[in-house]
Parts: structure tokens; C-alpha cells; sequence
């Protein structure tokens, strides 16, 4: 299968600031995956140069078979959603009601429906012109052209801005439903991981231009577990085995071991009355982004602290 | 700006572990407890996608570990229901590992804690009684 987005050795490099360093991935299509880091760490230059927005110093990319910059044919097959997304306004004049007609004529996918329904869940004034609108309703503005638009791949790039949690959570499941009946390629950056680990089918970490993790959300849940209790019971349990961290309060201590523990590590645990706790996407995720040295794909993070 | 952080309610699934074994465990309870008898429909993947707020490949992949273990089939253009038999093998499948996951660590515990073997089986006794009023 064509991948929906390919990327090899992608460099962007700002006056000799690089701001992507050799990334490379391939994106299957009809997936949700999750873009994750920290701000400044190269999120918005990545999706910029898959929309086509920008052009990468080296290396190569495709988009639906296509390269972004050159196939006039791929932007409408392709909606890219930013935070803080500046619209045409025309003197001012221009309304949310107008953006939404405007998208209708350019996306062939687009459901009017979807986007009136949409609209009116999360309260928007489509009578408003848009730069009346407040940091909130504009980022919902986005939302809802970015969903209703049905675009073969689907580009958000934090596009919450002003949200409050309930209409961040609207979101999220008004994109999940509409995924699960129009399935297609989404790509998600974050920096809420929690909020929308359940959404993600896989997860790119990228930190300082550089991908440091890309693997199936699924491996990486569980992927570390944090084992705390007596000083001397963590050691004994930890002794030979990878910790990404270890933090101590007088006899009592708390570690973060890498792997997953079998049957045998659990009845270990249990006999040295130990509490084990999963750590979540999000907590492997930020363990791994805060590793100094970079690590290969999958679930390998270089030992920081040793016994 | 963004307020307080959102922690979205996935109705029970944890985020420490593998959601679609999750998925996967929370189906086989059911049939293991009746409430998805032989031959009803198992919910979507769809369904289950939106109660539990999660990719739908996710639940795809949970429905796809119990027709590996033959617990559910699919019937072409209707959809996944309960096989044949399923309760039955999974009561025998979970009786065996009882001893494994409960008494083993019940004995362990008791006898840390002195309690020997009379004792504890007079506890256990006294507890049957108590939450079923019924004779062990």
C-alpha cells in the first residue's frame, strides 16, 4: 500500500539553525497518529512542509503519492488546520458563515451538514466576522472546516487554542465518530497527550528536530512501570534492570523501570510489598522526550540513572 | 489559557496498559458472566470506539484477539457475535488459573500476617456466608 505521507531524511534548517534533522517516517493511510512534543520542538515546520506550506533544506517527501509542493491536485485532497489560523477577510467583512462557503467550494469532500452540526455544538456566531471572533470560536472555526472538509489527510496542529475542556472533549469525539464512519489519514500534534491518547493508533515523538520514538500507542502504554516502597526492596527489584529515573524521600523510594514485567517480576514485587504502577502514553512519552541521548524506533531509552 | 487539564472519561480503561486488551478482557467478562449470552451480537467496533472514546482499530484489534481464541465469529454482513460454547471454555480456561492469580497470593499473604490454615479457611468460610448466605 502507497503510505498516505512519506518522509526521508527531511532537514529544515533556519540560518543554520536546524529545526528538523533527518526525519523520516512513513504514515499508513486510514490512521489517527499522534504528532507529540514539546512546543519549540518542530511539530508546526514538519506539518508545514507536508501541507506544502513550506519547502524542506534536504531530503524527500510524498503526500498521497505526491510531492506537496509541486501537485496543485494534492491540496484539495489535504486540509491543514493550525492553531491561531488566520482566514481571508476581505476588508473585514468576511463571516464564519462565508469561511465555511469558501471551504465548501474548495474541498470536493465537503459535508455542509457535518458543518452546520458541528458549528452549532460548539456555539459558533456564523453570523460574526471572523476577525470578531474570540481566540476560542476561531479555533473552532478551524475545527469544524477541518472535519467537515473529509480531506483524504487530515493535518491538526494544536488546534485548540482558547478551547475550554468541554469543547476540547467535543472535539475529540466528534472526530473519532466522524473518523469511524469517513475513515482517512489523520495527523494530530499535541502537546495534550492525555486528552487524546485514547484517539491515537500510533504516536511520533519528535524532540529538537529530531524523531526520538515512533511506535504503536498500544507498545507504548505499560511500556515502563513505576515501582515504589522501601529503598532497599527497590533496589533489590531494580538490581540488572534499565531505570529511566529514581527519586528518594527518606527509607522510601520510587523508581521507574523500563520493559514490561511478566507474572514472575509481579510476584516479586508483591513479596517485597512494593506498589507498581503503569506509567501511561503520556508518562513514557515525557520520560523518553527528557532522555538526553536520542534512541532507535521502537521502545529503547538509554539508561540515565543506575543503582 | 487552555484551563484545567481534560483526563477523558474511556468509561473504565486504563491508560497504563494495552487498550485493546483491555478491550479484549472487558468482552470476555461479559461472556464469562452471561451478560453477552451465545449468539448475541458483540457491540461494533464503531460501538465500542465511541463508548470507550478510542480508535476504532484499537477496538478492531480487542475483537480480534477473542475470534483468534474462537470466543466470537463473524457472520458475513451482520456482524461479530458470542460462539458456541464460549462461556464454557472461558470458565474452565479462568478456574484454572484461579489458584495462580488468587490463592497463591491469599496464602502468601496469610501466612506474613500468622494466620495459618484453619484459620484462613474458616475465614473464607465466614465470608461465603456472609455474601451469599450460602454454604461454601
Amino acid at each position: 500500500m502507497t503510505p498516505a505521507i512519506s518522509v526521508a531524511g527531511l532537514t529544515r534548517r533556519y540560518r543554520g539553525q536546524l529545526a528538523l534533522d533527518q526525519v523520516s517516517f512513513d504514515i499508513e493511510p486510514g490512521s489517527i497518529t499522534g504528532l507529540l512534543g514539546r512546543n519549540g520542538a518542530g511539530k508546526t515546520t514538519l506539518l508545514r512542509i507536508i501541507a506544502g506550506q513550506e519547502f524542506p533544506s534536504a531530503g524527500s517527501l510524498t503526500v498521497l503519492g505526491a510531492a506537496p509542493t509541486t501537485d496543485d491536485h494534492l491540496l484539495s485532497r489535504m486540509v491543514f488546520i493550525r492553531e491561531d489560523q488566520l482566514y481571508p477577510q476581505y476588508g473585514g467583512r468576511f463571516t464564519a458563515r462565508h469561511t465555511l462557503r469558501a471551504a465548501s467550494w474548495f474541498y470536493p469532500n465537503w459535508d455542509a451538514d457535518l458543518a452546520f452540526a458541528l458549528a452549532a455544538d460548539f456555539g459558533l456566531p456564523l453570523n460574526r466576522r471572523v476577525m470578531r471572533l474570540s481566540r476560542g470560536m476561531r479555533s473552532a472555526l478551524g475545527i469544524v472546516v477541518g472535519l467537515a472538509a473529509r480531506a483524504d489527510v487530515t493535518l491538526f496542529d494544536e488546534p485548540y487554542a482558547g478551547l475550554d475542556p468541554v469543547a476540547r472533549q467535543m472535539f475529540y469525539d466528534r472526530l473519532l465518530a466522524d473518523y469511524a464512519e469517513h475513515p482517512r489519514t489523520v495527523l494530530l500534534s499535541t502537546h495534550l497527550i492525555d486528552e487524546a491518547a485514547g484517539l491515537l493508533e500510533r504516536v511520533l515523538v519528535i524532540d529538537r528536530g529530531t524523531i526520538i520514538l515512533d511506535a504503536a500507542a498500544d507498545d507504548v502504554r505499560g511500556a515502563a512501570t513505576s515501582v515504589s516502597g522501601t529503598v532497599i526492596a527497590v533496589q533489590e527489584f531494580t538490581a540488572g534492570r534499565t531505570v529511566w529515573d529514581r527519586r528518594r524521600v527518606g527509607s522510601q523510594e520510587s523508581a521507574v523501570v523500563a520493559g514490561a514485567l511478566d507474572d514472575t517480576d509481579r510476584a516479586r514485587a508483591t513479596a517485597l510489598h512494593l506498589h507498581l504502577e503503569p506509567l501511561s502514553l503520556q508518562q513514557v512519552v515525557v520520560h523518553t522526550a527528557s532522555a538526553t541521548a536520542v534512541s532507535q524506533p521502537g521502545m529503547h531509552t538509554p539508561e540515565r540513572t543506575s543503582a | 489559557m487552555e484551563g484545567a487539564g481534560l483526563v477523558p472519561d474511556m468509561a473504565g480503561l486504563e491508560d497504563g496498559a494495552p487498550l485493546f486488551v483491555q478491550i479484549a478482557e472487558r468482552l470476555a467478562d461479559e461472556i464469562a458472566d452471561g451478560s453477552l449470552a451465545e449468539g448475541e451480537r458483540v457491540p461494533s467496533t464503531n460501538e465500542l470506539a465511541a463508548y470507550y472514546r478510542i480508535n476504532p482499530a484499537t477496538a478492531a484489534k480487542g475483537i480480534g484477539m477473542l475470534t483468534d481464541e474462537g470466543l466470537v465469529e463473524k457472520r458475513r454482513g451482520i456482524g461479530m457475535f458470542v460462539a458456541g460454547g464460549a462461556r464454557a471454555r472461558l470458565l474452565a480456561e479462568r478456574r484454572k488459573r484461579f489458584a495462580e492469580r488468587f490463592v497463591e497470593p491469599l496464602v502468601a499473604e496469610a501466612s506474613r500476617l500468622g494466620i495459618n490454615a484453619d484459620e484462613l479457611t474458616g475465614m473464607i468460610r465466614e465470608s461465603s456466608y456472609t455474601q451469599k448466605g450460602t454454604r461454601p
